[in-house]
């Protein structure tokens, strides 16, 4: 038997040159969907990679108690004393309280107002953050308006170039730097933290980012704060913090990525099945002889199935390149949880590719079961006058 | 129209096919009318011209709060009927991932400028006179079952009360409807008063302004007048109105129209390959029974354009389907998208046709001229 199946499936491969056509509607059709699929996924991917790869498992974040997110947390300056007060198992641990601002850009590419967060660090934020680098012109000067400007928000946004003057609050601030730390934060601004306290008539923080001894510290370091009768604050390591934030994009996208999915996977379905039932009536005779000489009808079913299969891979494997070729890298910007523009490329990743080829080929062996199903059950005697 | 009998008995010559072809031209137009309700929805009207109401907030970003001192000069503003403010108060229900819209604002204010809100007199009057009371719109009060008189605890993710206190009760002593269908009240406002006396920061802060227009010309001139009348101070302003400062929200989640133009892009296109092979095979099937139809006497032209009118029947009925599924499903997104009936409306609609009309020529036009160009001799031969 399989030898049977062997011989028939070979033969119809072979004739598929002939149907060139109508077996181009099963790969197109399919590479579509998969096209389409991988693109929207490798968006979500890519997002969620640029928020994992945020921060570090050695840096806790310390926001106020049941604040959540950066941009609503508010801590006084007598809370970020006593937060920097916090001693490890050999003394002081450096940190930097930072307040983050939205403001407020027009896109390049799209034109009105984007969320853009400008966040004020102090000094130490530079030491603890062994990833910031400076790859134009310079950092600003304490006391001074100044601001340096992420690579992503660079590209992304009109008047952040060095040299250009922003207005915050009726005064001028100079963009002095561009900066790169290689994650969310290039889609940000950053100045001097008591410059903008000043500007913008704050006395407290949004956070305090603590460079810990180690990422073992941390729970001692959690459970040190949540003793402090004089703070209210919640402890995360800075990695979870961000990674956290993807969630809800992701969500966004799959609810996105299922209806698509599930109606261009069900129209290409309809395409496949119209293929496979064109190939199969217009082989009535050849497949009536097969079975008239001897084959059995579960060759005739595998070969149908296999043909259908076979092309709906190919389609598979044009889909995912062609959405790799397309999409991979590409730059996009959405809303991330602190309100603000997160920048970040798609990632068509080797598992999303498997995932499109995967669906291909359900596609593919559901469009060729009920062809090849009618194609065994028709009486040879029927087939063979050519009925 | 004497030949529709003929165009439909043709189509459905071979039954599957049809169908079959069909059931994809369905999915193709139900992803269409979907998406491009979502785009015309995030993309509509976003001109000042007419709008009857302006947001005024602070230049930096919305989430600057504007001082509650600008009030006075706000209202003074020519063209200015009424004005309120609202503070965001960051509110979420028991759990922090069961967040809610809640405002907190001057009720006799909010009464004077969001005229949609429909609520019986004595519970404005219970709102502005109680210093804990919130109303909460029915679509919210619904979805937790509040009632008039029900105490609810309401934490804030941003301020908390003078004694750290997150928590902040509130007594719901209205429940407010709206008068126009297409917005779903889903949202609550507390009692400003109280909200800045107890919160233990930012006292003062009013958040953002909302003004409603006498009239609606004049938007542009109003806005402008704000803004410039706090040009340079600490408190710049930038107004827009009330439709554009909504959909700045959608539009900052991504470049929708590229999202959206991309996946049509590629249903299209397959949409096209799959019809045009149906269509090719279906004529090149006939040949000899054109053939027959030009001897009869059937001119040339007349063939062509059977088979053109083949192709549009087949995608119109592929397409009307599908849009009607669409628009069905179109009205569950309404409370989502905003709108009236359907997101699914007649600028979709309207859309739709011209694609089945370009599609119908891309694909119904090689085989109608191979159809036209029939030699009655050759094609009776079987050449």
């Amino acid at each position: 038997m399989l030898n049977q199946i062997f011989a028939v499936t070979a033969l119809n491969l072979r004739s598929l040159g002939g149907r060139l056509g109508s077996s181009l509607v099963i790969v197109i059709g399919i590479a579509g969907v998969v096209g389409v699929l991988t693109a929207l996924l490798a968006m979500s991917k890519g997002f969620e990679s640029t928020l994992g790869n945020t921060g570090r498992d050695d840096r806790a974040i310390v926001l106020r108690g049941g604040s959540s997110a950066e941009l609503n947390s508010g801590l006084s300056s007598d809370n970020v004393q006593a937060i920097k007060d916090t001693r490890g198992e050999s003394g002081t641990l450096t940190s930097s309280a930072e307040m983050i601002v939205i403001t407020e850009f027009a896109s390049k590419a799209r034109g009105g107002s984007f969320n853009v967060t400008l966040r004020a660090v102090e000094q130490t934020g530079f030491d603890i953050r062994p990833e910031f680098r400076i790859v134009d012109g310079r950092k600003f000067e304490p006391g001074l308006q100044e601001v340096i400007v992420g690579k992503d928000a660079l590209a992304s946004f009109e008047g952040v170039s060095i040299g250009s003057n922003m207005r915050f609050r009726g005064g001028d601030w100079e963009v002095v730097g561009v900066f790169e730390t290689g994650d969310s934060h290039d889609s940000e601004l950053w100045a001097d933290l008591a410059t903008a306290q000043t500007a913008f008539g704050r006395t407290g923080t949004s956070s305090v980012l603590v460079q810990l001894e180690s990422a073992d510290g941390f729970d001692a370091f959690a459970s040190a704060l949540k003793e402090d009768p004089r703070v209210n604050v919640d402890v995360k390591r800075e990695r979870d913090y961000y990674s956290g934030q993807s969630g809800q994009f992701k969500r966004l996208i799959g609810i996105l990525a299922g209806v698509v999915g599930v109606i261009m996977g069900l129209g290409a379905l309809f395409a496949a099945l119209n293929t496979m039932y064109a190939a199969v009536s217009t082989r009535t005779t050849e497949i009536a002889t097969l079975r008239a000489i001897g084959f059995g009808s579960m060759a005739v079913v595998v070969s149908v199935v296999a043909e259908a299969v076979a092309l709906a891979l190919l389609g598979g494997v044009i889909g995912a390149a062609v959405s790799w070729l397309l999409f991979n890298g590409y730059t996009a910007s959405t809303l991330g949880q602190g309100f603000t523009q997160v920048a970040f490329e798609f990632q068509v990743t080797p598992d999303l590719m498997l995932l499109g080829l995967i669906m291909a080929l359900i596609l593919g062996f559901l469009g060729g079961l009920l062809p090849a199903i009618r194609a065994a059950r028709l009486p040879v005697t029927v087939a063979l006058r050519g009925a | 129209m004497k030949y529709f009998r003929l165009v439909l008995s043709q189509l459905f010559a071979k039954k599957t096919r049809t169908i079959l072809t069909m059931l994809s031209l369905l999915m193709a137009f139900l992803l269409f009318g979907l998406l491009q309700a979502v785009n015309v929805a995030f993309n509509r009207g976003t001109s000042i011209e007419g709008a009857s109401r302006i947001v005024t907030q602070a230049r930096v970003s919305f989430t600057s709060a504007l001082p509650l001192r600008l009030l006075p000069q706000i209202e003074a503003v020519d063209g200015i009927e009424a004005v309120m403010y609202q503070q965001w108060f960051g509110a979420y229900y028991q759990e922090p991932n069961r967040q809610m819209v809640a405002f907190a604002v001057d009720p006799r204010r909010l009464r004077q400028v969001i005229t949609e809100w429909e609520l019986p007199s004595e519970q404005w009057d219970a709102f502005a006179n109680t210093r804990t009371g919130m109303i909460v719109g029915k679509t919210l009060a619904d979805q937790y079952d509040w009632k008039v008189g029900d105490k609810v605890p309401l934490s804030s993710n941003i301020w908390p009360q003078s004694d750290g206190n997150m928590s902040w009760a509130l007594d719901v002593v209205g429940i407010f409807d709206s008068s126009d269908p297409a917005t779903q009240p889903q949202l609550a406002y507390l009692n400003f008063d109280y909200f800045d006396e107890e919160r233990q920061f930012g006292k003062g802060g009013a958040g953002i302004y909302v003004s409603r227009l006498g009239d609606p010309k004049d938007a542009e001139r109003v806005s402008k007048e704000i803004d410039q009348m706090f040009q340079n101070s600490t408190d710049e302003t930038k107004s827009q109105s009330e439709q554009e400062f909504n959909l700045n929200f959608v539009r900052q989640l991504g470049d929708i129209n590229l999202i959206v133009s991309s996946i049509l892009g590629a249903v299209f296109f397959t949409i096209l390959l799959l019809t045009g092979n149906t269509m090719a095979q279906s004529v090149r099937e006939r040949i000899p029974q054109l053939a027959v139809l030009k001897t009869l006497g059937f001119t040339d032209g007349t063939v062509q354009m059977l088979v053109l009118a083949e192709s549009f029947v087949l995608i119109g009925i592929g397409a009307l389907l599908g849009m009607a599924v669409a628009t069905v499903l179109g009205m569950g997104m309404v409370g989502f998208l905003g709108g009236s009936g359907s997101v699914v409306n007649l600028q979709v609609w309207a859309y739709a046709l011209v694609s089945v009309i370009v599609l119908s020529l891309l694909v119904g036009l090689p085989p109608a001229w191979r159809a036209r160009r029939l030699k009655i001799v050759d094609a009776l031969a079987g050449r």
